[in-house]
């Protein structure tokens, strides 16, 4: 199925635009991820094509071509997982993911044999007649998953599905989500304020700033070319490298950076690990730390720019405290984004 | 919307049952309060007649001493219980709580084989000694109902309270009394400000009890029991249900808000 | 310290020998032969067969009360208390507040008000009907706020919204969601409310008319007119009946308040 969204917005009550008129296309079979911080618009989007919320005004909601804007969420055909799963306490796991089959009026046998068939899927045969307070985290967030695919739904929402989750746990089911999503071969979308799921498991990325998206692409597009400053630091975490710039040629409080281009009214950018420490570099920087974090050392530098840079240093040893080393960007590795007033 | 629509359908019984039998009843308890000769003067008449006047002082003051006395009572038995564990701890709590479900009549009857002619007291004492149907058979059975309604309150509250506060002026030096007096009772300070209003709101309007104990005092409920009945002075009492109902419900309404509680009133 | 000990373990007997000797009194009393001369003069259930000779159809009359009370308490308090929930508002707390009115307002005043609206319907008047309305205003609040706590405590907003988002309308929600989950707090209400309705007497008494006599108005007439034995076996009679009502309501309702935490 299609999803078109023209114009969707959301007013509150109390006057707060929550969400700016957004306009949204996706494809049949396509995972999208809808990233952003907290308060960016992500969920209330996520909630107006489930029907939860109804768009102000003038928005629209189409599934294929039918248009769904008025349709009350339990007649839409979503399956939705919420953030805290939102699983019926009073039910068995069984009960929990038969749920949406019941409420079709399916025959018996075949609700039972579509819930087994989802419990296969899911690996959670073994646990079909456990209390849902029986299950731990993990379980959990698959049963809300299974719950939702059960009723083979025409889109399917995921509002936060990891985020209960602990570290360790959040990035095993990560991988497992994606794998399962890509397996039932559905449509998407896919909520998180975490810039490692919204990669590791979207087809496309809406970043999402203020109500409004900011950038929509490939996970590579956005990691390579971000169209902004915030999409440039929100994803990978990129360092501004506030300096002037004459021709293509940026001047650093460190030194001289040469850039791919003329950059006119453009702020340059770079991302962690692509600063390397190497003696013939063009820059020059105070060593201000070096943490040892297993795979590598994260070495924080000084004077290069304004604020200190920071770098990640995959070598056996890490520079001296307080020693001056020199840093190189190669060209390609700069992020030219439009320059944004400081205030952004 | 059809989710507001079933939501609000939800209200309706509730809404047409307290019209028709809360709303409009108490509407027509006001009015009938002042449809008699008097007028809204029946207010006054209270003030001014000494056997209405002298039934309200009455009724307030054995019920400031019953919810004093079942203060001090369950107070201390209701920590006593919390802080120790004993055999037969949880006999006594059932014992302690049991006349929660003991209407006013039955409470009363109690008294009576206590105090009465034929009573306990009477049997093992020498001597004519009756007190059931006096002013102190009353304060007895007031206090009855009342201990178990203030310790549960006060046992809920105690068992809320951190045990590292106590602890933590104990390593600081106080001893016993002052942890009493500076943690514990401060602590609990809400709910004995609670349980003491609903005790006293319940001994204003209990009435099972004083209608068995045919006591021999004029207490509220009883006043307004006999002008409706046998003087069938209906302006006279409606007018002081009104004064009891008010007085119970805006006590009731402070303690809740103060700390949150509401136990059953009853009696 | 020893002291303080053992003056508050003498308050505590004290207190519960002050409440427990008259109801064990009352037992031995509902079976003695003759009291006045003492468990000497033979234990006997003949008062019991005299209670059940003369109060049989009140204590019939109190239980079919109770459970026409129940009935009404869940057919109108359950779906109010989730319309409450629902409606976290200033009017539902105003609405809230106005039907716990007979939790604070005694007996007497409410019952007054009843008659003198309602005491000229003679066919309402002399029927059972108008007794059991009484009951139902006195025990619905407790109903309410017994669901209404444990809804409160329940992520019922999410909850529903989950079913929705699998098919379910309002009125499935209600009934595979809403009510599963509030059962803790329904039971503790309904057996608040069958242990409240077979022991209330002051809007009885004043609702009753003399064809129509609970179990608590039968034993304040038994306490009026028959000798010690008779309305001690009837008072017997009743701890029988109220006793394990009462522990089964302090277990619910101990449940449910931990559900509700």
């Amino acid at each position: 199925m299609t999803l078109t969204l023209k114009n969707a917005a959301k007013t509150f009550a109390d006057g707060t635009a929550a969400l700016k008129p957004t306009s949204l296309a996706v494809q049949t079979g396509e995972i999208v991820s809808l990233l952003g911080p907290s308060g960016c618009g992500k969920t209330t989007l996520l909630r107006i094509i489930a029907g939860l919320e109804a768009p102000d005004p003038g928005g629209q909601v189409l599934f294929d071509a039918d248009d769904v804007t008025d349709l009350p969420v339990e007649r839409r055909q979503v399956g939705m997982v919420f953030q805290s799963y939102a699983l019926f306490p009073n039910m068995s796991v069984r009960a929990n993911i038969g749920y949406g089959l019941k409420m079709q009026k399916l025959p018996r046998a075949e609700i039972e044999a579509r819930v087994d068939e989802v419990l296969e899927m899911c690996r959670l045969s073994d646990y079909a007649d456990r209390a849902i307070t029986a299950l731990s985290g993990g379980q959990r967030q698959r049963v809300a998953l299974a719950r939702a695919v059960a009723p083979r739904p025409r889109i399917l929402l995921l509002d936060e599905p990891l985020s209960a989750l602990d570290a360790a746990l959040r990035d095993s089911l990560r991988d497992e989500l994606a794998r399962l999503l890509r397996r039932f071969e559905i449509t998407a979308i896919f909520v998180t304020h975490d810039q490692t799921e919204a990669l590791a498991i979207a087809d496309r990325v809406a970043v999402m700033r203020d109500g409004r998206i900011e950038q929509i692409g490939r996970p590579e597009e956005l990691y390579r070319r971000p169209a902004s400053a915030f999409v440039a630091t929100f994803v990978g975490h990129a360092l501004a490298l506030d300096g002037d710039v004459t021709g293509s040629v940026l001047a650093l409080p460190g030194g001289n950076l040469p850039l791919p281009g003329a950059a006119p009214h453009l702020s340059a950018y770079v991302r962690p690990e692509d600063i390397r420490i190497t003696p013939d570099g063009p820059l020059e920087a105070r060593v201000e730390s070096a943490v040892f974090l297993g795979t590598h050392y994260r070495v924080t530098l000084a004077g290069v720019t304004r604020h200190p840079l920071v770098a990640i240093h995959a070598a056996p040893e890490a520079p001296k405290t307080g020693s001056i080393v020199r840093l190189d960007i190669a060209p390609g590795a700069v992020l030219m984004v439009p320059a944004e007033g400081p205030a952004a | 919307m059809t989710d507001r629509l079933f939501v609000t359908l939800c209200l309706v019984p509730l809404a047409i049952f307290s019209l028709a039998f809360l709303a409009l009843p108490l509407g027509r308890l006001f009015m009938g309060a002042v449809e008699g000769e008097a007028g809204w003067g029946v207010y006054l008449q209270i003030l001014t007649t000494p056997r209405y006047l002298s039934t309200l002082v009455q009724t307030v003051i054995i019920s400031v001493l019953v919810t004093v006395a079942a203060l001090a009572v369950s107070t201390t038995a209701g920590l006593f219980l919390t802080r120790n564990r004993f055999a037969g701890r949880g006999l006594l709590i059932s014992i302690l709580t049991l006349p929660l479900a003991f209407p006013g009549v039955v409470v009363g009857f109690m008294i009576i084989l206590l105090g009465g002619r034929q009573g306990l007291i009477n049997q093992i004492v020498p001597g004519h000694v009756v007190f059931a149907y006096s002013s102190l058979g009353l304060f007895l059975g007031y206090l009855y109902f009342s201990i178990p309604r203030v310790l549960l309150t006060v046992m809920a509250a105690a068992e809320k309270l951190d045990p590292a506060l106590e602890e933590a002026a104990r390593t600081l030096g106080a001893g016993p009394a002052r942890v009493l007096r500076d943690v514990i009772l401060p602590g609990i300070a809400p709910s004995l400000v609670a349980s003491g209003a609903i005790a006293f709101a319940t001994a204003m309007g209990a009435f099972g009890t004083a209608f068995t104990l045919a006591t021999n005092i004029d207490v509220l409920p009883m006043v307004i029991y006999t002008e409706f009945t046998l003087q069938a002075n209906i302006a006279m009492a409606s007018a002081l249900s009104v004064i009891l109902g008010l007085v119970t419900w805006v006590l009731l309404v402070l303690a809740r808000s103060y700390a949150g509680t509401t136990v059953a009133a009853g009696g | 310290m020893r002291q303080a000990k053992v003056f508050q373990l003498s308050v505590t007997l004290l207190a519960a020998a002050f409440l427990i000797v008259p109801a064990i009194m009352s037992v031995m009393a509902g079976v003695t032969a003759n009291y006045f001369r003492g468990i000497r003069s033979g234990l006997t259930l003949k008062w019991i067969g005299q209670v059940f000779e003369l109060y049989a159809d009140s204590i019939l009359l109190s239980l079919y009360l109770a459970l026409g009370c129940l009935i009404a308490t869940l057919i109108i308090g359950v779906p109010a208390a989730y319309g409450l929930a629902r409606n976290p508002g200033r009017t539902s707390r105003v609405l809230e507040e106005f039907v716990s009115l007979p939790l604070a307002v005694p007996g007497l005043a409410l019952a007054l008000a009843l008659l003198q609206l309602y005491g000229t319907m003679k066919g309402f008047r002399t029927s059972p009907a108008f007794i059991l309305v009484g009951h139902v205003l006195y025990t619905l609040p407790f109903m309410i706020r017994s669901v209404l706590a444990v809804l409160a405590a329940t992520d019922l907003k999410t909850l529903e919204e989950g079913a929705a988002t699998l098919g379910a309308g309002p009125w499935q929600r209600f009934r595979d969601i809403v009510v599963p989950n509030a059962m803790p707090g329904i039971l503790a209400g309904a057996l608040t409310v069958v242990t409240l309705s077979v022991g209330e007497f002051n809007l009885t008494w004043m609702l009753h008319t003399p064809y129509l006599k609970t179990l608590p108005v039968g034993l304040a007439d038994s306490y009026a007119s028959m000798r010690l034995e008779v309305a001690s076996a009837y008072t017997l009679i009743f701890f029988v009946m109220i006793v394990p009502l009462l522990m089964a309501m302090q277990w619910a309702s101990d449940r449910a308040r931990r559900i509700a935490q």
